[in-house]
Order: C-alpha cells, then sequence, then structure tokens
C-alpha cells in the first residue's frame, strides 16, 4: 500500500474516546446513579424469583400457561423444559436470565412502540432513524459493548443496554409497519365520527396495530435472549455465564448444557409469549 | 327545522389534490382542463364549479362514473377531502356551519352530532364486536357505556341484527356488515347522512334489499341523505335529486323524471339511454294538461285526439258523466283495471298524478283508450293517450 496513504490516519477513534470521555467526566455521578438503581431493580428482582423453590416456581408457571393458552401439549413441554433445566442446576442462572431479558424486553418496548408510533406518523423522522436503526442492529456488539462497559462499569447495567441497543429496532420497526399499514377506511370512519388524534390512535391505530405490534414484541423477546452470552462476558449473571466459562476453559459437556437451557427458554418465551389463539377480526 | 329547508349548501366548489393548490386554480380559471392542469402543476382537480343545494328530509344522489368527483364532492361534506376553494354550507342549529374552513373543535362537533357517514367498504373495526361498532360514534363523544348499550340495542334492532350484537364484525356476510354500518350512522342521530356507494361491494340480490330497507326507514327517520352511486338504476331509485356528474362538474341537477325526460346534453342522454322509463315516470310526467284538451261542448273534454273518449266536468272541475265510444261509460281507478267488467260495458280508467306509468299502460292495454288523471281532489288535471306513453318511453318530446 502506498505509504502516503495511511501516513496522515484520521482520527475517527480518538474522536470517539473524547467523545465517551467528556460523557463520563460531566455525567459520571448520574450514570454512577442509574447503574445503581438499575442493578438494584434487576438483581431484586432475580431475587423474589428465587423466594419460591423451584418446583413451586415451575407449578406456578404451568398454571399460568395453561390460563393463558387451554393446551395440554404446551403446559407439559413447558413444565419439563423447566425441570429439565432446574436438573442441569442452573435454575438460579435460569432465573437471573428470565430477570435480565425481561426488563430487556421491557425498556425496548417502552422505548420503541412510542418511536415506533411517532415514526409511523412522521414520515421525515422515519427517514432519519432508519440509518441508525440499520447501524444499531449491524455494528458488531463488541465495539458498543466497550463504551458501555466503561461508562456504566462491570454487572448486568452494561448488559441489559447493550441488549436494549441490540433488540429495540424490532419493536420500533414492527410499531411503525403496523402503524403505517392501518386500513385507509378504518382511519377515515375514525375521522367522520370525530375522533380526536389522541382517540383516532388509541382506539382506531393501536389496536388495528396490535398483531403486528406483538410480532415486534416476540422478535424483541428472542433478540434478547440471543445477547445473553455477550451480557454475560461484561458481568451479567445467568445462562450465559457458563456459557463464557466453558468457552475459555474448553469445557464441552458445560458449554452443551448451558446450551441447551437457553435453547428451551427460547422456545418457552416464543411458544408462550404467542398471543393466545383468540376469536378476534384480523384487520 | 322542517322539510323544505336547506340542510346542505355547496357554493362553487373546487377540489384541487395539491399540497399548494393556488396555481391550479388559476389555470382552472383560464379555463384549462383537469389533463392541461395535471401535466402543468401536477395536481388533480377533483371537482370545478361544483354547486348544489340539498333540501332536508330529501335523498340527493351523485350520480357519475369512476372519477367523476362525486366522491371527492361527498367526502368534502365531513371534510374528509379539503376544499380548496368555495363554500359548504351545513345546517346546525339554525345557523348555517362552513365546514370548509369551520375550526377543528367545531368540525369535530358536526362530525359526532350532525353529520355521519357510511362506507363503500363498511370501514367496521374488525377487533370489536357488532355492538361496539355500532357504539363507536357514541363513544368518541364521550357517553357512557349503559347510556350507550340502550341506543346501540335501539338501532341493531332497527336494522334486525339483535341477535348478532356480540359476535365480530369480520365474522357478518357483506350485506349484515354494511348493516352495521346503517346502524353505527344511525346511532349517532345525526340527521345528515352521507353514503359513499354504500352498496356497491354487495350482490345485487342483498343491494335491492338494502335499498328498500334505506328507503323505507327513510320514511320514518327522514334524514337528510346525500348518496354517491355510479348505478343509475339505483339512483332512480333512490334520489328526490339527482346530479349527474363529469369530469368534476354537475352538469345536471334535477329530480329522477327530469334526467329522464330532459337530459341536457348527449353526456346525460348516452347516460340514462337504457334505463327503463318505466320504473322512474309517474302519469303526471306524461300526461297532456288539462287546458290542453280539446272540448266538445256543453263543459265536455275529449280525452284523446282520435275522439274516442270524453268526459264531462261540473263546475268543482270533477267528473260528473263520461262517454266510451259512443255510449254512456263508467269511471274506474287504474289499479283496478285487472277486475272483471259486465259483458259490453264500456269503462274509461283514471289514475292519480302519482300513479306510476306501468300502472296507467296496464290499463290501456285493456282498450287503447286514453286515461284520465285526477289530483289527490278527483279533479280532472290531465289525460293520457297512446301517443303520450310511446313518447314518453321513446323519450321524444310530445307534438
Amino acid at each position: 500500500m502506498e505509504e502516503w496513504l495511511t501516513a496522515w490516519k484520521l482520527p475517527f477513534g480518538a474522536w470517539m474516546k473524547v467523545v465517551i470521555d467528556f460523557i463520563q467526566d460531566n455525567f459520571g455521578t448520574a450514570l454512577d446513579g442509574i447503574t445503581d438503581v438499575m442493578k438494584f431493580i434487576i438483581e431484586g428482582t432475580t431475587w423474589v424469583f428465587l423466594l419460591l423453590p423451584p418446583l413451586a416456581m415451575i407449578a406456578l408457571v404451568a398454571a399460568l400457561v395453561w390460563w393463558l393458552h387451554r393446551k395440554v401439549s404446551l403446559t407439559v413441554g413447558v413444565t419439563a423444559a423447566l425441570l429439565l433445566i432446574a436438573n442441569l442446576g442452573y435454575w438460579e442462572a435460569l432465573m437471573e436470565t428470565v430477570s435480565l431479558v425481561g426488563y430487556a424486553t421491557l425498556f425496548s418496548v417502552v422505548i420503541g412502540v412510542p418511536l415506533g408510533v411517532a415514526a409511523g406518523h412522521r414520515p421525515w423522522l422515519y427517514d432519519t432513524m432508519r440509518p441508525v436503526l440499520d447501524l444499531m442492529q449491524t455494528l458488531p456488539t463488541f465495539v458498543y459493548l466497550i463504551p458501555t462497559l466503561v461508562l456504566f462499569g462491570l454487572g448486568v447495567v452494561p448488559g441489559i443496554i447493550s441488549t436494549v441497543i441490540f433488540a429495540v429496532p424490532a419493536p420500533i420497526r414492527l410499531t411503525y409497519l403496523g402503524i403505517t399499514s392501518v386500513p385507509k377506511p378504518l382511519l377515515e370512519a375514525g375521522q367522520a365520527f370525530g375522533a380526536t388524534k389522541q382517540q383516532l390512535l388509541w382506539k382506531v391505530e393501536l389496536p388495528s396495530a396490535l398483531p403486528t405490534i406483538m410480532t415486534g414484541i416476540n422478535q424483541c423477546i428472542m433478540l434478547s435472549l440471543s445477547m445473553v452470552v455477550i451480557a454475560a462476558m461484561v458481568g451479567a449473571g445467568g445462562l450465559g455465564k457458563p456459557v463464557v466459562r466453558a468457552l475459555s476453559s474448553v469445557n464441552i459437556p458445560m458449554g452443551f448444557e448451558a446450551g441447551l437451557s437457553i435453547v428451551l427458554l427460547a422456545i418457552i418465551l416464543d411458544r408462550v409469549c404467542k398471543a393466545p389463539e383468540r376469536k378476534r377480526g384480523t384487520p | 327545522m322542517s322539510e323544505g329547508e336547506t340542510a346542505i349548501s355547496i357554493r362553487n366548489v373546487d377540489i384541487v389534490f395539491a399540497a399548494n393548490p393556488a396555481p391550479a386554480l388559476k389555470l382552472l380559471d383560464e379555463g384549462r382542463s383537469r389533463e392541461e392542469i395535471l401535466a402543468a402543476t401536477n395536481a388533480v382537480l377533483g371537482a370545478a364549479g361544483v354547486s348544489l343545494e340539498v333540501k332536508r328530509g330529501e335523498i340527493c344522489v351523485l350520480m357519475g362514473l369512476s372519477g367523476s368527483g362525486k366522491s371527492t364532492i361527498l367526502r368534502a361534506i365531513n371534510r374528509l377531502n379539503e376544499v380548496s376553494r368555495g363554500e359548504i354550507l351545513v345546517a346546525d342549529e339554525g345557523q348555517m356551519i362552513n365546514v370548509a374552513s369551520c375550526e377543528a373543535e367545531t368540525l369535530r362537533r358536526l362530525r359526532q352530532r350532525r353529520v355521519t357517514m357510511v362506507f363503500q367498504q363498511f370501514a367496521l373495526l374488525p377487533w370489536r364486536t357488532v355492538r361496539e361498532n355500532v357504539g363507536f360514534g357514541l363513544e368518541l363523544r364521550g357517553m357512557t357505556k349503559p347510556e350507550r348499550d340502550a341506543v346501540v340495542d335501539q338501532k341493531l334492532a332497527m336494522v334486525g341484527l339483535s341477535k348478532w350484537a356480540d359476535k365480530f364484525a369480520n365474522e357478518l356476510s357483506g350485506g349484515m356488515q354494511q348493516r352495521v354500518g346503517l346502524a353505527r350512522a344511525f346511532a349517532t342521530d345525526a340527521d345528515i347522512l352521507l353514503m359513499d356507494e354504500p352498496f356497491s361491494a354487495l350482490d345485487p340480490l342483498i343491494r335491492t334489499k338494502l335499498q328498500d330497507e334505506l328507503l323505507s326507514l327513510q320514511k320514518e327517520l327522514k334524514k337528510t341523505i346525500v348518496f354517491v352511486s355510479h348505478d343509475l338504476d339505483e339512483a332512480l331509485k333512490l334520489g328526490n335529486h339527482i346530479a349527474i356528474m363529469e369530469g368534476g362538474r354537475v352538469v345536471q341537477y334535477g329530480p329522477p323524471e327530469d334526467i329522464i325526460l330532459k337530459p341536457v346534453n348527449d353526456y346525460v342522454r348516452e347516460f340514462v339511454a337504457n334505463v327503463n322509463p318505466l320504473n322512474v315516470l309517474s302519469a303526471y310526467n306524461v300526461m297532456r294538461d288539462a287546458r290542453d284538451l280539446e272540448p266538445a261542448g256543453e263543459g265536455w273534454l275529449w280525452l284523446d285526439r282520435r275522439r274516442t273518449t270524453r268526459f264531462r266536468l261540473g263546475p268543482d272541475r270533477k267528473v260528473v258523466q263520461a262517454e266510451a265510444m259512443g255510449s254512456a261509460a263508467t269511471w274506474v281507478a287504474t289499479e283496478d283495471a285487472g277486475k272483471p267488467f259486465p259483458e259490453g260495458a264500456h269503462v274509461a280508467f283514471w289514475a292519480r298524478q302519482s300513479t306510476p306509468l306501468r300502472h296507467v299502460m296496464h290499463a290501456m292495454q285493456r282498450d287503447a283508450g286514453p286515461v284520465a288523471v285526477f289530483d289527490a281532489e278527483d279533479h280532472l288535471v290531465g289525460a293520457i293517450g297512446v301517443r303520450d306513453v310511446l313518447g314518453a318511453v321513446l323519450r321524444r318530446e310530445q307534438g
């Protein structure tokens, strides 16, 4: 390569570091506060989950699944999968992962759905957001793991923030899709009967977009789950931790068992969180 | 508010679909055509120079081919389409409100209470039950559920869907869905009803049935209805007035029989060419006025040019004596034309002004004699001969 080309290297990396340093210097205390609060909430939730003995918890979940779906096969399957994970010795890790994924999804939905609605109403906003969303989904996770680590320290918080960055585009995109594909006659019916903008949103647009938004939330859960191993690398506990440990110690049995637990959890969450089949119209 | 008052007044309305309609309006004023305006400004001319008056309690049908601007005008009445220029006045508690320029708050009130709408594709909310759909307008108004349910149940009974209240809207057939659409529109008790090709998505039998139901409901409800249709038979059946539209302009506006008998230009003539005039015309439309009948002396009047039948009128213009083919005759209503008469008896038929031409023709078929026309007080007001009927059916000016 010609030397002149590399002689004057543009300092993009250095600039980024300046930005991160600036944030840390000026908002460090605030960030520490956020970190502590989030850590308390997430770990507190895990603690609550672990109050009940595993068998009682499994019975509770089975009852919930039965109540939601009324399907024997699903209820039996979920119970068996949870018993297997407990048997493998990952019950505590499972509970940590569930609260991590749960909060990541919650944050993603709380941020993503309103943004999706706003973008659905304003084409210019979506045009602006699209490259950012593409970036969030394609940028290798490790790249933004480093600055989050610097800003939030080791532990569950940088894990959950990285997870949200990765997962939030799904609810944004699908909410946008749902809102922009509300059939025009339905919107006009709302207007013709004198709906305010708020009424139009809550009584026409959101119900019409709900199936698409639910798909977005389901996607979001799956994406969050796919981040558990990465989150474990920065110190978030859960099922990712034994995978990381197995990787560093080339421990095949441990890696397989932990991996199996993650897959089982993924299947459980996917099946249970799918909207139960209701007698309900499709738009 | 009584009948005969103006409910909707559309005045010189132009509608241009463009962010900035000014250049297109300028071209319109220069007399350019729709195509020229589209080419020059990329703006679609939806309606131009439309003026219509709709009286309270009547059905006004906007009629035309697709792209003629009929829906555009209808949807401007509740401002689903913005008016580029002109006024659309809607009667609201004694005053006329210009929908085209009123405040958002006023518009919302009009939409909630004064003007309601039925859509071509029904536009029901599929995640709601029939009952929730019908109550939609009331819910937007902020009415509580118990209050709402009372109104909804009444309207559902009106359209015959009480049994279906708890079904989801999309579990119903097309005809039933549109009944839900009607009930939803009636629920707000708005007195102006906008109907955008409400029956054209339905199959012909259901369509006819719903037209009949609408007419019988209208007898009770006396709403002011603006109805868009591309089906002339539908327009003639429903409309008290019909506006024929072409290229965004109203070509002719008048009662159905005028559209059939006196088309203003070739476009309308072609439009009505295939319509069966018997569905529209009544005795009044085809009769020769009593003043034009030939006197036969001593208070007698010839009903026909061939001098086969004559009536003698008293001083009050009521018939006192009749004669057919030179012998004394009895006068019989056209409704009784199917009944048997004694052998050798001479009869002369009479009809009311509103008697359908079809019935008049049935009576004529018996003996080809003329039919007298009486008003509601039995005064003779005119007569119909075979030539008058043929002229009307063939739509030739009588001479």
